[in-house]
């Protein structure tokens, strides 16, 4: 599986690269908690450290390799797993789906030699043809509301997972995009009515695989939800992480570009028909 | 109170003033979402089953459920009569209470009975207890299969479907999760 990863981006003109695993300010992100590490935390995503890569010149960065979130444990969760990343530079999120689509399709073919899986009792067809459907349509047809034009993050998320992912096809990949701007995360957000941010996830089976971008790279704009994610920590009584500022400050230099993070776990799990992480993590907690 | 953390399987709670006990759940967490609980829950009044999902802010009410150790004294109108063998204390249960265990009841059994806000809601009796079989027709000399049953009363007058070697005098083993025959215990 992971030399089918390597492989792929080599082939493609991909640089290999490897970031700190610890970090003295990870991304602040509202709902997602860092172990902390000494003075430092462990990372929760690579992704701050590629997108200065990215500021520095390396147009095409990938690497796969341990996150960790605290308190994440479940049926598709587990504190300690395996991430890959990779970043284009003067590209977005459709771009990075072309990527995503070609990178199945490879590792598929390597690691099963045929197109489809068999996985959460479903059969499901990998290439070429995936579903795509907006947050909007998602929402609108199972949960009988449009987020996007007014935002409520708790029933945003409650209607989710219990109205809207159950209900996604699944004899195929199914790519949710286009989300609300105040679930935008570190998305450009795409003018019109409603603006929507430029990000989508790919759901195989289900099962969430991967989370992409189009790149936010307006440094105010990114100190101002850093700000507002550190503030709705502060009152949900969560760590308060200090501001990635040499990060802000490389991000003037950030070209315009496309970004992903994808569970390899996840994708191993679904391959190999495991019901869960447990089935295809060796050493678990 | 319960946190959202707090939620496994078997945990009972309180949702709008109803206890429930956890059967199901699973923990879940949406790409940049919060971490919530799936659970499926089942009403201790009702036994009916529904979903209900947690976020992990949520705060979750403790029932007030007591568990007792109570043997079988006597039935007393629509209501049977239980004692505490530790403190002597005698406790009336209604009927209802008790479903369709009440035929399966017998003298100083041991069974386990939960209560909600004092009252009590469901009762627990052994796997198995042994009945006298008071009234069934006499089957075919010989006949021993098992997958063929007859009508039989047990003494609290409650009719059991049992083999056809089964005769009046009997006593059997009953299963009291499924209010079905067992085995023989002896001849009567």
């Amino acid at each position: 599986m992971l030399r089918a990863i390597r492989n792929f981006f080599s082939d493609r003109g991909f640089l290999e690269v490897e970031t700190p695993i610890r970090q003295r300010a990870p991304a602040p992100e509202v709902h997602v908690d860092a172990e902390p590490s000494g003075s430092y935390f462990l990372r929760t995503s690579p992704e701050l450290h590629m997108k200065r890569l990215l500021a520095a010149g390396y147009a095409r960065v990938f690497q796969v390799g341990p996150c960790f979130r605290r308190d994440e444990r479940g049926r598709y969760h587990h504190p300690e797993y395996t991430m890959l990343e990779w970043y284009r530079a003067h590209a977005d999120y459709a771009d990075i789906l072309a990527d995503t689509k070609a990178l199945v399709a490879h590792v598929v073919r390597e690691v099963l030699d045929k197109p489809e899986i068999v996985c959460q009792g479903c059969s499901v067809e990998l290439l070429p043809l995936w579903e795509r459907i907006t947050v909007s349509e998602a929402f609108r047809q199972h949960a009988g509301w449009d987020p996007c034009d007014r935002f409520d993050e708790d029933r945003f998320d409650l209607d989710l997972v219990n109205k809207v992912e159950p209900n996604l096809p699944r004899n195929m990949p199914v790519v949710l995009t286009d989300y609300p701007k105040e679930a935008a995360s570190l998305a450009r957000v795409r003018p019109g009515t409603p603006p929507v941010a430029e990000r989508w996830e790919l759901y195989i089976a289900g099962v969430e695989i991967a989370n992409a971008y189009s790149e936010l790279t307006d440094a105010a704009e990114q100190r101002a939800r850093f700000e507002h994610a550190m503030a709705r920590r502060r009152e949900l009584g969560k760590d308060v992480y200090p501001p990635d500022e040499e990060f802000l400050e490389l991000m003037e230099r950030m070209p315009p570009s496309g970004g992903i993070a994808l569970g390899v776990d996840r994708l191993v799990m679904l391959l190999a028909n495991a019901g869960s992480l447990d089935g295809v993590i060796p050493f678990r907690e | 109170m319960y946190t959202a953390s707090d939620l496994r399987k078997g945990l009972k709670i309180e949702v709008d003033d109803v206890p429930y006990e956890v059967v199901e759940f699973q923990f879940v967490k949406p790409g940049k979402g919060q971490a919530m609980y799936k659970c499926r829950i089942k009403n201790l009044l009702t036994s009916n089953v529904t979903d209900r999902t947690f976020r992990a802010v949520d705060r979750i009410d403790k029932p007030d459920l007591e568990e007792r150790d109570l043997a079988y004294s006597y039935p007393e109108g629509d209501h049977y009569v239980f004692m505490d063998n530790k403190t002597f204390e005698q406790l009336t249960i209604p009927a209802d209470a008790l479903g369709d265990q009440k035929h399966f009841l017998v003298e100083q059994i041991e069974v386990q009975v939960l209560f909600y806000n004092g009252k009590p809601i469901q009762v627990s009796l052994p796997a198995y207890v042994e009945k006298k079989i008071i009234h069934t027709e006499p089957g075919a000399r010989g006949d021993t299969a098992t997958n063929v049953t007859k009508p039989a009363k047990i003494d609290t007058g409650y009719e059991i479907g049992v083999p056809l070697f089964i005769n009046e005098g009997d006593v059997v083993r009953i299963d009291t999760r499924t209010g079905k025959y067992f085995d023989r215990v002896s001849k009567g």
